[in-house]
């Protein structure tokens, strides 16, 4: 029996970092606001105890944070003509449950993709032909350029404390700041954070080769900060606790640090904690959205009314909501008809190990965000001319942390216990240091989101399916940039070093990253994407859908920042826009 | 209405912030507002406490010998630390047996059940729990057959080497189609954890691989250390619990 509920004007389904920026924008605008979290309710104070967060067991190994396995899980093929089988414990990615949701556990490097990212096939199409773009590689433009998102993306960065060098501000190239990178409107509110010896000694080499070497943009903030929300946060004391953890220090920019404490001010917005909303409820015409259908722990349902359904849940449980609800047609590899679920893709990585004799990095002194990067072999920013692949990946010095389980180099050929492994974890602990390189993935017809005939989630849902292998030209870009990687190394003086490209296949167990993105991607069509340029279900529209999900490829750079602009931008159209007029902010 | 214990308004923060504070889920805050009428105990804190080193909770006293065994293999003593059974890795192992994580808490173990291929991870309908017995068990089948009646922890050094070599080398098949590999591979996982994590778990004993590394532990603040570059950090390592130093002793 499912109860129904009182009806709001605003239904929001995920508290991370999107639906906080919906629902303090929605709030602001006057809107009678709900917002759904199928985890618990988690703050700095309560959860995140400056005490005992310091702990790899608790929450980098056993990922207490993350949704778990029994919850919600997906099962998983590399290809179509195999048996796609549950993730029965989360390994390759791992996705946040709990108000903050991976906003709560991100490391905090923030990033803005590069203009040409915005318009890839376009720009590709004019530097190098429509025919050097191979039919398999499915991307696109996103509908949206790096100039109209650039105000949002600064609304993040200002909102979110992030300290770095700007390095093109109002048109002017910035000495020290990132050369590649689109314009920027303002500096960074706060200056990048201090360096730790590794990221010191990766800038110098580079420059040596004649790179230009910058601060990594970060969300952990190098000093005393207020943003605009009135909140402050305290400047980060490098425990090397960000990625996968919470902040005890309120110095990662996070939901539960930077917006809902502002948030929870206000009288009309509601947090709904272990509450799962199961699918968008439609009436019968399937083209209004009239709330959401949830359970709470208790496993009673309810619907709740709203005149606005906003999806937050992240990129991978977007789609899911998309597909339990109906809405739009499933993609079908063989056919290529359907647009839920095309164009998922992921990060491409690498990384160079380097054993030293004589150094001491001091591993532990660590924060998510700091580091040096490169930009030269990044997106299109160098010719792809007789490459045979396009995209690239930022090169970076970006040391987080020093956890003694997961965190222990040792040269090849060492055995993996008994004395001899002993022996040499002692002597490389300390004299170990990794650059890393973070690719672009782009989408390809054979890689997509659908759903399992077989296994059901439990809720009795059929699970979604995932379909994923490394395409041939993700595959051929990082073995490249993993080469220009290793040159830096090599240049930083190390006894030996260790350069690891990815092979295909892709495999579910070992960590990668948690930057799944598409599958109900934007653009300036119906034919093509499942939302509009304002992230605005072309189908629905009472509906948005916003997060990764929205991404048509991903680029070369940590997803955040662009997530979190797109809410903006989305939240400007519906305050601006939408509640004026409600119906299609962009005619089909 | 039922579902009021999920919710958070406003008007519930302000009249509740300090309850909030107790507890990181809201349920329980709001059971407390009906009832005590303070938030907490004088002097109370809820900091994780230290694993009690003594009283076995999972492993049979033939399996709690053969664990030791195993992980004092693994990680013998030597000049740079005592052995992983001496640090308490068995103990690690033995809690997190009995533990949520033992059984399975967080993995999804229903079926149709296939084996599937290397890329899309365990498929076992077993919990870590089961798969850590049957294979102790078919390891130690294995050496009694294989060594004439002598159980793990009977060999010599030199032969427990030579089976966990042979089963981290896939060259040793185990009874009972236990995955020699897979089991050898888990169990080394299992044991590293327990010798690197934080000694509140019960490995780690004295934090003795972390004074063998200059792992400083949980501390929180390295503010003064981020421009000392090239430098050895001076200060030795803390527990969640405090350093071993700090005991008031009886």
């Amino acid at each position: 029996m499912i109860k129904k509920l009182p009806k709001k004007d605003v239904a929001i389904v995920g508290l991370g970092w999107c639906g906080s920026i919906m629902a303090i924008e929605m709030a602001e605008a006057g809107l009678d606001v709900i917002a759904f979290e199928r985890g618990p309710w988690r703050d700095t104070a309560t959860d995140f105890n400056i005490g005992y967060v310091q702990d790899e067991l608790r929450y980098v190994i056993q990922q207490e944070l993350m949704i778990t396995a029994a919850e919600d899980t997906y099962t998983f093929r590399n290809a179509a003509h195999q048996t796609a089988l549950p993730i029965r414990e989360y390994g390759s990615f791992l996705l946040g449950t709990g108000v903050g949701g991976s906003g709560a556990h991100w490391s905090g490097l923030t990033w803005r993709y590069n203009p040409t990212d915005f318009q890839l096939r376009s720009h590709l199409t004019e530097r190098y032909g429509a025919h050097s773009i191979p039919k398999d590689l499915l991307i696109r433009d996103w509908g949206v350029t790096y100039s109209e998102l650039e105000p949002y993306y600064d609304k993040f960065e200002k909102m979110a404390g992030i300290g770095g060098k700007a390095g093109i501000l109002n048109g002017v190239y910035q000495e020290g700041g990132n050369p590649f990178e689109g314009n920027r409107s303002s500096e960074f509110p706060l200056p990048p954070m201090p360096m730790t010896y590794a990221p010191t000694l990766f800038a110098e080499a580079a420059k040596n080769l004649g790179m230009r070497p910058f601060p990594t943009p970060s969300g952990n903030a190098s000093a005393v900060y207020t943003n605009p929300y009135g909140v402050t946060m305290g400047p980060c004391t490098y425990c090397g606790y960000c990625s996968r953890c919470g902040c005890a220090n309120y110095s990662k920019a996070t939901p539960q640090t930077n917006i809902i404490p502002a948030l929870m001010r206000k009288p009309n917005f509601t947090a709904q904690v272990q509450s799962e909303v199961l699918r968008v409820q439609m009436d019968a015409s399937g083209k209004r959205a009239t709330g959401v259908i949830y359970v709470d722990s208790t496993g009673q349902q309810y619907e709740q009314p709203a005149d606005l359904v906003i999806l937050t849940a992240f990129s991978v449980p977007n789609v899911r909501l998309l597909f339990a609800s109906g809405i739009g047609q499933a993609y079908d590899p063989v056919t290529e008809k359907g647009l839920i679920g095309k164009n998922y893709a992921y990060q491409t990585n690498s990384s160079v190990q380097l054993f030293f004799n004589n150094k001491n990095f001091n591993p532990f002194i660590a924060g998510g965000g700091v580091g040096q990067a490169c930009d030269e072999f990044n997106g299109d920013n160098f010719d792809h001319s007789g490459l045979g692949f396009f995209g690239g990946a930022c090169i970076m010095s970006n040391v987080t942390s020093g956890w003694p389980i997961s965190n222990r180099m040792t040269p090849p050929g060492t055995p993996r216990w008994g004395k001899k492994w002993k022996q040499a974890t002692k002597d490389n602990y300390l004299s170990t240091t990794v650059v890393r390189t973070q690719g672009s993935s782009y989408p390809t017809r054979a890689n997509y989101l659908g759903v399992d005939p077989t296994y059901k989630d439990r809720h009795g849902r059929n699970m979604m399916q995932l379909t994923f292998d490394f395409p041939e030209n993700d595959l051929r870009m990082s073995a490249f940039v993993t080469d220009k990687a290793a040159e830096v190394a090599r240049a930083m003086g190390p006894k030996q070093i260790v350069a690891k490209a990815p092979k295909g296949p892709y495999n579910i167990v070992p960590f990668q990253s948690t930057h799944n993105t598409g599958g109900a991607i934007m653009g300036d069509n119906p034919r093509d994407s499942v939302v509009n340029k304002y992230l605005q279900c072309w189908d629905v529209p009472n509906l948005f859908v916003i997060g990764g999900s929205a991404f048509p490829q991903n680029a070369g750079y940590n997803p955040t920042a662009t997530v979190g602009a797109l809410a903006y931008w989305a939240a400007n159209a519906i305050r601006n826009q939408y509640l004026k007029k409600p119906g299609p902010l962009v005619q089909a | 209405m039922s579902d009021d214990r999920f919710q958070i308004s406003r008007r519930q923060l302000l009249g509740a912030g300090a309850l909030i504070a107790v507890s990181s889920s809201f349920a329980n805050a709001a059971t407390i507002l009906g009832g005590s009428p303070l938030p907490w105990a004088p002097d109370a804190a809820a900091p994780p406490k230290n694993i009690d080193p003594h009283n076995w909770t999972f492993f049979s006293e033939r399996e709690r010998v053969q664990v030791e065994a195993l992980v004092e293999t693994l990680i013998p003593a030597d000049q740079l630390s005592p052995s992983g059974k001496d640090a308490g890795c068995a103990v690690y192992i033995d809690r997190q047996m009995s533990g949520p994580q033992g059984q399975g808490a967080r993995l999804y173990l229903q079926g149709p059940f296939a084996k599937g291929l290397p890329t899309q991870g365990p498929q076992s309908a077993m919990t870590p729990a089961e798969q850590m017995r049957v294979g102790l068990a078919a390891l130690e089948w294995h050496c009694v057959s294989a060594f004439s009646g002598r159980r793990f922890a009977e060999l010599s050094v030199e032969e427990r080497e030579s089976v966990l070599h042979g089963l981290e080398d896939g060259h040793i098949d185990l009874p009972n189609d236990v995955d020699g590999k897979a089991f050898f591979d888990v169990f080394l996982s299992r044991t590293m954890e327990g010798f690197f994590a934080d000694p509140i778990y019960g490995g780690n004993r004295d934090m003795v691989s972390w004074t063998m590394l200059g792992y400083p532990g949980a501390r929180y603040d390295y503010l003064d250390w981020i421009d000392r570059h090239n430098e050895t950090y001076p200060h030795p390592p803390v527990s969640i619990s405090g350093r071993p130093d700090w005991k008031v002793k009886a």
